[in-house]
């Protein structure tokens, strides 16, 4: 579905949400500023256009609401993980041990494989180190968190996101 | 009821600066970059969230409070980002993971 059509569909979408972003954050109607908005919001769509942004589809509708319980789960899990990691560097003994280990992305769409990567870089005490061909490599501050991404939850559940 | 959104607000705001706190200690205890840049997320994550949140509260039911929302969405989808394109170069310029920690000196020196 790569047609001339649907990348036209996909720019003039996006035309049409930056300028409701501008006018919403501005507020201000002066014909200098919204000269100024016309200029940026068609810039950018002239850039994205350049990097090859619309050629796969950018807009997440088909995650829907199943996003924002991905996101109350991710926020539990930031949370809980940020109270680890602030254990271990108020412990006087710095308790760390830090593993470099792949995991397997079971999602095969790069926009699903991106936000798995960066939902282990947004838990403290997992860093997502590159992405290629679907396998993650991740550095990690200790064996336990490892142990905890390599059970695989985060990864099924990212996965589970796609499943319509 | 301003009492109540006062109080949580104000708790929120010194647990994120708490964690703001935690994360730059971290980042100067840790041994090595890959494990600073996990020090490091403590301040842009946990730290973002609960201090945005707490403005949020301050500001109440206004435009502000969607601009604050937008403000924390965009911070969480670029600081990964962010990470990444630093342990990338990291890897890439040949700082190896598993050979980077550097021995600590023994405590009582």
């Amino acid at each position: 579905m790569n047609s001339r059509h649907s990348i036209t569909a996909r720019m003039l979408l996006l035309l049409v949400l930056l300028i409701i972003g501008w006018l919403l954050w501005s507020g201000l109607f002066k014909p200098l500023l919204l000269g100024l908005g016309a200029f940026s919001c068609l810039l950018t769509v002239y850039l994205a256009r350049r990097m090859g942004y619309f050629d796969n589809e950018v807009f997440a509708w088909r995650f829907g609401p199943r996003l924002f319980s991905y996101w109350g789960w991710l926020a539990k899990e930031i949370a809980r993980s940020s109270y680890e990691v602030a254990r271990i560097v108020l412990n006087p003994r710095l308790p760390i041990s830090p593993q470099v280990f792949e995991i397997k992305a079971t999602a095969l769409h790069p926009v699903d494989q991106t936000m798995l990567a960066n939902s282990i870089t947004l838990t403290p005490g997992t860093l997502a180190l590159d992405v290629h061909n679907g396998v993650i490599l991740v550095h990690s501050l200790t064996k336990s968190g490892a142990d905890e991404l390599l059970a695989g939850e985060m990864d099924r559940r990212v996965a589970a996101l796609r499943e319509d | 009821m301003t009492l109540f959104i006062d109080i949580t607000s104000w708790v929120l705001l010194s647990l994120g600066g708490a964690f703001v706190f935690i994360g730059g200690i971290g980042a100067l205890r840790m041994p090595n970059l890959y494990t600073r840049i996990h020090a490091a997320s403590l301040t842009d994550t946990m730290g973002a969230i609960l201090v945005i949140a707490g403005i949020m509260l301050q500001a109440g039911a206004s435009l502000a409070t969607i601009k604050l929302a937008a403000i924390l969405l965009f911070l969480l989808l670029t600081s990964p980002t962010a990470s990444n394109a630093l342990a990338s170069a990291a890897l890439l310029a040949g700082l190896r993971p598993d050979q980077a920690t550097i021995a600590k000196p023994e405590p009582d020196q």
